[in-house]
């Protein structure tokens, strides 16, 4: 019995010790989704704890913030949001929750490119097509934005935010040459490419594979049999050569859609958030090398 | 007249999606629009919609178990639709609880259990998947589930006929003169889970009563006779298929709930102009008769 109290003493006291040391050496903060969170560990290292508010295999586009986001929120140094109007529900958690923490735009410095698609379906975000970071470049923004904001935060650990940015952007340098090394692959009357939801409009631009979707660039909206229609009659047109799965929206109509018009059917794309530690893309790299993996074994003929 | 071509049969000879969806919609209202009838005539309007809540979890459980999977999902709906039928009678016969106070409590937890199954795991999206089915991505296997259970319903239906029609007018004199009451009420019961787990396929869990009720209600203001209400309710439902894909392909808007409206407006146009206790037809009984 003695011995018990003596143990519970010590693991109270232990963590009691461990718990305001903790506080002192990491900076809290916040990333509105995974691909976001994921740069920031990159550049804040052990010196930074972040919380994601839409975890992995979430849809940020149709979130709905609990409690428990405004009080990460509320306790965070500092909040990453990706902007271009990724995050419609963002700006009432942010008031909601009272946080004092600078909200630090990641997209920064990137020129928006206008909505793919002519739904025309007005969203509360405008006309920008936020996915910036399905272009490496643009990645390399993000992350450049993200050191400027932590060493503001936080600038003792000024060496390390910028030696641990270096490192990572030294990475995505290396992962840029390796994507263009298999779209070059690729014969150039192959690579048009269906996905179910328009959120590559960055990485064709940058890469040079076009893509085409049946639905505009959010997943909030049904496909008619109109969308559908002129979706079928553009892949016979345009003679795309594969069509893909996406991990957020129906995936029954694209494998009819590629049934009726003999394209080849990919496996899954990631757009818009990481898997977790356990699927195909935990980290970015991991996203941006297995969508790489996935167009070259579809269009590679 | 090219004109009329283009608008009413190239959509369905140009895309094979479509013919399809128009496939899946018509073997759904030659099953679900008789089971609707009976339904009805036996004041059970209702109950297609609670048995339709009542089968989210079994096919939540088969969703998260295999995905989207064609069987997994067919098989968690009938399990949880008939656990909910079989429930429901028994505290029906050995409580004091009313039929519809037991169903409407089973139904309702089924509700709340499929929805919090899905969240745990899934995303909203596909908590809409589930909710709303899509008619445009019928595969083979699920056209031959839809036709097969159209087949079935029609088999059953001509068998269990004669019972089921004593019993919606005079359940007093059915049960003097036979004991197939009893059975001819259950396998009727099975008939309308089959049918909305077929609905459900096609047109998701919500919609799925629709093609069951609607043509039903519409085949009630034209026809006193009930094979006669059965081939309206039918045709208006074949009708209502036909016509809501159209509206889909021409002016862009989600199929399911455009074929579920159209039948709502055969509805309302029988309601007003109905032969049988029309609205018009009942204002107007002696110009009507005249004619």
């Amino acid at each position: 019995m003695l011995t018990r109290r003596a143990l519970v003493a010590t693991a109270l006291a232990a963590l009691f010790a461990a718990a305001p040391a903790r506080a002192q050496q990491r900076l809290d903060v916040v990333a509105s989704f995974s691909i976001l969170g994921d740069f920031v560990k990159n550049v804040g290292g052990a010196r930074v704890a972040v919380e994601n508010l839409v975890g992995p295999n979430g849809n940020a586009h149709v979130y709905a913030p609990s409690p428990g986001d405004a009080k990460k929120v509320a306790d965070a140094k500092v909040v990453f949001v990706n902007g271009l109007g990724f995050e419609g529900w963002l700006e009432r958690l942010v008031k909601a929750s009272g946080t004092k923490a600078p909200i630090v735009v990641a997209t920064t410095g990137i020129k928006p490119r206008e909505r793919a698609g002519d739904h025309g379906h007005d969203h509360d975000h405008g006309r920008a097509d936020p996915h910036a970071w399905q272009s490496v470049a643009n990645a390399k923004v993000y992350v450049a934005n993200i050191r400027d904001a932590l060493v503001a935060a936080d600038p003792a650990g000024k060496d390390a935010y910028q030696a641990n940015a270096a490192a990572y952007l030294a990475k995505l340098d290396a992962l840029e040459r390796e994507v263009r090394d298999v779209v070059a692959k690729i014969p150039v009357d192959r690579r048009r490419v269906i996905t179910s939801h328009n959120a590559f409009g960055y990485f064709q631009d940058a890469y040079g594979i076009s893509f085409a979707a049946p639905q505009g660039v959010s997943t909030e909206a049904e496909a008619s049999a109109k969308d559908v229609a002129a979706l079928i009659s553009q892949i016979k047109k345009q003679k795309a050569a594969a069509v893909f799965l996406e991990n957020v929206t129906d995936p029954r109509l694209v494998e009819q859609i590629a049934r009726e018009t003999g394209a080849k059917v990919g496996g899954t794309l990631y757009s818009d958030a990481l898997t977790d530690d356990k699927g195909d893309a935990p980290t970015y790299i991991d996203l941006i090398r297995h969508n790489l993996r996935q167009l070259a074994a579809a269009l590679v003929s | 007249m090219s004109t009329l071509y283009q608008t009413f049969i190239s959509p369905f000879t140009e895309f094979e999606f479509m013919r399809r969806a128009l496939a899946g919609a018509l073997a759904l209202a030659l099953g679900a629009c008789p089971i609707g009838v009976f339904l009805m005539l036996r004041r059970m309007s209702l109950v297609g919609d609670a048995m339709a809540h009542a089968i989210l979890p079994g096919a939540a459980v088969g969703f998260l178990l295999s995905g989207l999977n064609l069987f997994a999902m067919t098989a968690g709906g009938l399990i949880a639709g008939f656990v909910v039928a079989v429930l429901t009678g028994l505290v029906a016969r050995t409580t004091e609880l009313k039929e519809d106070a037991a169903l409407a409590t089973f139904y309702l937890l089924s509700l709340a259990i499929g929805v919090t199954i899905i969240s745990l795991k899934g995303t909203n999206i596909d908590l809409l998947h589930v909710l709303f089915g899509n008619v445009l991505a019928l595969d083979d296997q699920t056209l031959l589930l839809i036709a097969g259970n159209a087949s079935i319903t029609l088999v059953l239906l001509a068998l269990i006929y004669r019972p089921l029609v004593i019993e919606c007018v005079d359940p007093g004199f059915m049960r003097a003169v036979s004991r197939a009451g009893g059975p001819a009420h259950l396998a009727f019961l099975v008939l309308v889970v089959l049918n909305l787990v077929s609905g459900f396929h096609a047109l998701g869990t919500l919609l799925a009563v629709g093609m069951m009720m609607l043509p039903a209600a519409t085949g009630r203001f034209w026809a006193r006779d009930i094979t006669l209400m059965m081939l309206i309710a039918t045709a208006s439902g074949v009708l209502a298929g036909y016509a809501g894909l159209l509206v889909s392909f021409h002016f862009g808007v989600a199929s399911g709930p455009a074929i579920i409206l159209i039948a709502g407006v055969l509805y309302l146009a029988s309601l007003l102009f109905g032969q049988v206790g029309g609205l018009v037809r009942q204002l107007f009984p002696g110009r009507h008769l005249e004619a």
